[in-house]
């Protein structure tokens, strides 16, 4: 297990290093800075754009830059914001738990609804039930993420039952924890079913084609013929067998998730790293918009990591040999 | 005495029709399931709109009437036979009764016909008679349907132009590293992996983001396909590897071998064609994410640059929440959205079914 982590990890490193550096070279090799952005400004003088341009480094070819600034990686600093002026982990700190807050909890909204509507729709295989739902899944797969925060910002508009945009109330600061709980969930209900329809549907079929696979393997069968009740054949040989794809769909799945994050943060004005993202870019304040593909990077990385390792912990058949030949 | 012959030969004309690609398609048309027939109907439909732009809309997509911001959709009434002279339907013309909280109202002393088949448009009204809008107007007072219509180019085209990037590029190198094996296939697949590990949306935000401002839509648009395919031909690619892999070791791609076929011989004659089936159908279901990626870019102005219209930059109004309660029909464009999605799911998804048995569930 450790040669398996050590592996891994090791092959993190140039991983991380391609998809920033091509960040960083598209940055940079477009006509335009941050400094140019600003000459636009007829109240700053020419002076002060060259002194800034060579205080941030601008001037310098762009090899030089991204070995300074993997040098500063390297020491832990994440370099300084050149919009905020501050350091780029301040500002990246608090997005990055919400963006993770916001995943995670339409990933479980995901697997709480997903799982057992696919278990009942597979049990009741051709029903009308499993038509109609088979249907609305379809239709849920379709519906992209942005429209249907359209649609949730309009209904929380029109029913007043909740807040729109933002993480937090403007009084969070004053409240005490679990004031500060209810209203972080209070927040994030209506993103993360935005975010979790989606793969409600997507999920749903999986679970459904998986159990139906299940149901007529032959350990299922033995299991019936030993007399086990019906129950225990569903829950202990058939639902836990279709679990598996769902532990690795769980890391994979984090990609989609992360980036739907980022554009259902920006619809529906949530301070989360894709909008912070979004905006650095727009500003080309290339420290921040590196900081933030690091960051995303990192934790797509970890989390199909972590589903992995969770895997080789939830499936027998499974262990860090064969995941390693992979 | 002639009979025998006659109907023999009619019989193999009609073998011959039955064969033929038009037959093949009415007895797939015919198997095909309802939803599937509809999807295909819907984005016929929507090709028609993208090939012949011009002709449905009823209006240039950049005529502003400046006096109409934000109007309602207005409502179609037919005509009573004796004014079938001016057209079969009409509407009311609509009056602007409060400029600040852009209220309209409905003039019903006046009619505004709504003539179809008319100055080269497929419904239209007269030049000098007030705006008839479908589905309303937006903040410029651009009639929203006519700018659907012409978004349909970019949001119809936007996933065969990339489906056709991916799919060859995809194709090329999956089959290679497929036939190859050894070193160079694991190395090409590593690189696949570290592509599909890319955060990809992040990723796309980053470089969407330098697309330079002047650039015209046509540019923009194939940047914006550019850079899509680059981030998902890796994951195709891997697919097609692992099928090229396991026909490499089949009989007759080892009889060719042995019979001194060259590499290239094997990967264009033996290898390509036994994948490219499944490769197509696979390439199929991945158009809905290019469609998808397009609009989400245009949302948040990264994409397809105004006055050009796509599906995803006329939604970019909706950003602010105010304008979604005031002016919902701005929302429509991302029924086409969902619509052209769904139904390219339905096709594809009863594609893989028809044609990929390994897959089906």
């Amino acid at each position: 297990m450790l040669r398996f982590l050590a592996r891994r990890i090791l092959i993190m490193i140039p991983l991380t290093i391609g998809i920033t550096f091509i960040s960083f070279a598209a940055m940079s090799l477009i006509p335009g800075n941050f400094v140019a952005n600003l000459a636009l400004d007829p109240r700053i003088s020419p002076q002060v754009l060259k002194q800034m341009e060579a205080e941030f480094g601008l001037d310098q070819p762009l090899m030089l830059r991204y070995a300074r600034w993997l040098w500063g990686i390297a020491h832990l600093r994440l370099g300084v914001s050149l919009a905020y002026r501050v350091d780029v982990i301040h500002l990246i700190g608090p997005r990055v738990l919400n963006t993770v807050l916001l995943a995670l909890s339409s990933m479980a909204l995901t697997w709480l609804l997903a799982i057992p509507i696919g278990v009942i729709v597979a049990v009741r295989q051709n029903s009308i039930l499993d038509r109609t739902l088979s249907f609305l899944s379809f239709l849920g797969m379709s519906v992209p993420a942005f429209f249907l925060a359209f649609l949730a910002i309009d209904f929380a508009l029109w029913s007043g039952w909740f807040p729109v945009g933002q993480t937090m109330s403007p009084d969070y600061a004053a409240l005490d924890l679990w004031s500060r709980i209810a209203d972080r969930a209070d927040h994030l209900i209506l993103p993360a079913l935005v975010l979790g329809l989606a793969g409600v549907a997507s999920l749903m079929r999986l679970m459904r084609s998986q159990i139906l696979e299940i149901k007529n393997a032959d350990y299922v069968r033995t299991a019936r013929a030993k007399g086990l009740p019906e129950s225990i054949v569903l829950y202990k040989h058939v639902l836990r067998n279709a679990l598996n794809p769902f532990v690795t769909m769980a890391g994979y799945g984090l990609a989609d998730l992360l980036g739907g994050a980022a554009l259902v943060e920006s619809v529906m004005n949530l301070q989360g790293l894709g909008l912070l993202l979004l905006n650095a870019v727009m500003k080309r304040d290339v420290p921040l918009v590196m900081g933030s593909v690091l960051m995303g990077t990192v934790l797509l990385l970890v989390g199909n990591l972590l589903a992995d390792m969770a895997l080789a912990a939830v499936d027998p058949r499974v262990n860090f040999t064969t995941l390693e030949a992979q | 005495m002639n009979a025998p012959a006659a109907t023999f030969r009619a019989e193999n004309r009609a073998v011959a029709e039955r064969r033929g690609w038009t037959a093949a398609v009415g007895r797939e048309w015919r198997a095909a399931a309802l939803t599937v027939k509809l999807s295909a109907i819907l984005l016929l439909a929507f090709y028609v709109f993208a090939a012949a732009s011009p002709l449905v809309a009823p209006y240039d997509p950049a005529q502003q009437w400046r006096t109409m911001p934000d109007c309602p959709p207005m409502r179609l009434h037919p005509a009573p036979p004796s004014e079938w002279s001016h057209g079969f339907l009409y509407a009311y013309p609509m009056r602007l009764d409060n400029p600040i909280a852009r209220h309209y109202a409905e003039d019903r002393s006046r009619r505004t016909f709504v003539r179809l088949f008319y100055r080269g448009h497929l419904f239209t009204t007269a030049p000098d008679a007030p705006p008839f809008f479908l589905m309303g107007s937006e903040n410029l007072g651009r009639d929203l349907f006519s700018r659907i219509v012409y978004g349909a180019r970019v949001s119809m085209c936007i996933g065969l132009v990339g489906v056709a990037i991916s799919f060859s590029l995809g194709i090329m190198v999956g089959a290679f590293s497929g036939l190859m094996g050894g070193f160079a296939d694991s190395a090409i697949m590593r690189l696949c992996e570290i592509e599909m590990s890319l955060p990809s949306f992040y990723f796309l935000l980053a470089l969407a983001a330098v697309i330079p401002s002047g650039l015209s839509t046509t540019a923009t648009f194939f940047l914006i396909v550019a850079i899509m395919a680059f981030i998902s031909w890796a994951g195709f690619a891997r697919v097609i590897r692992g099928m090229a892999a396991s026909v490499r070791s089949a009989p007759y791609v080892e009889a060719a071998r042995a019979l001194g076929g060259s590499r290239r011989r094997l990967l264009f004659r033996h290898i390509i064609p036994a994948v490219i089936g499944f490769a197509a159908v696979n390439a199929s279901l991945s158009i809905p994410g290019y469609i998808l990626g397009e609009s989400a870019l245009s949302l948040l102005g990264l994409g397809i640059q105004e006055p050009a219209a796509s599906w995803g930059n006329l939604l970019s109004q909706a950003m602010d929440p105010q304008t979604i309660a005031y002016f919902p029909w701005i929302l429509i464009p991302g029924l086409f959205i969902s619509a052209a999605v769904m139904a390219f799911n339905f096709l594809g998804d009863h594609l893989r079914d028809r044609f990929d048995p390994s897959n089906a569930a």
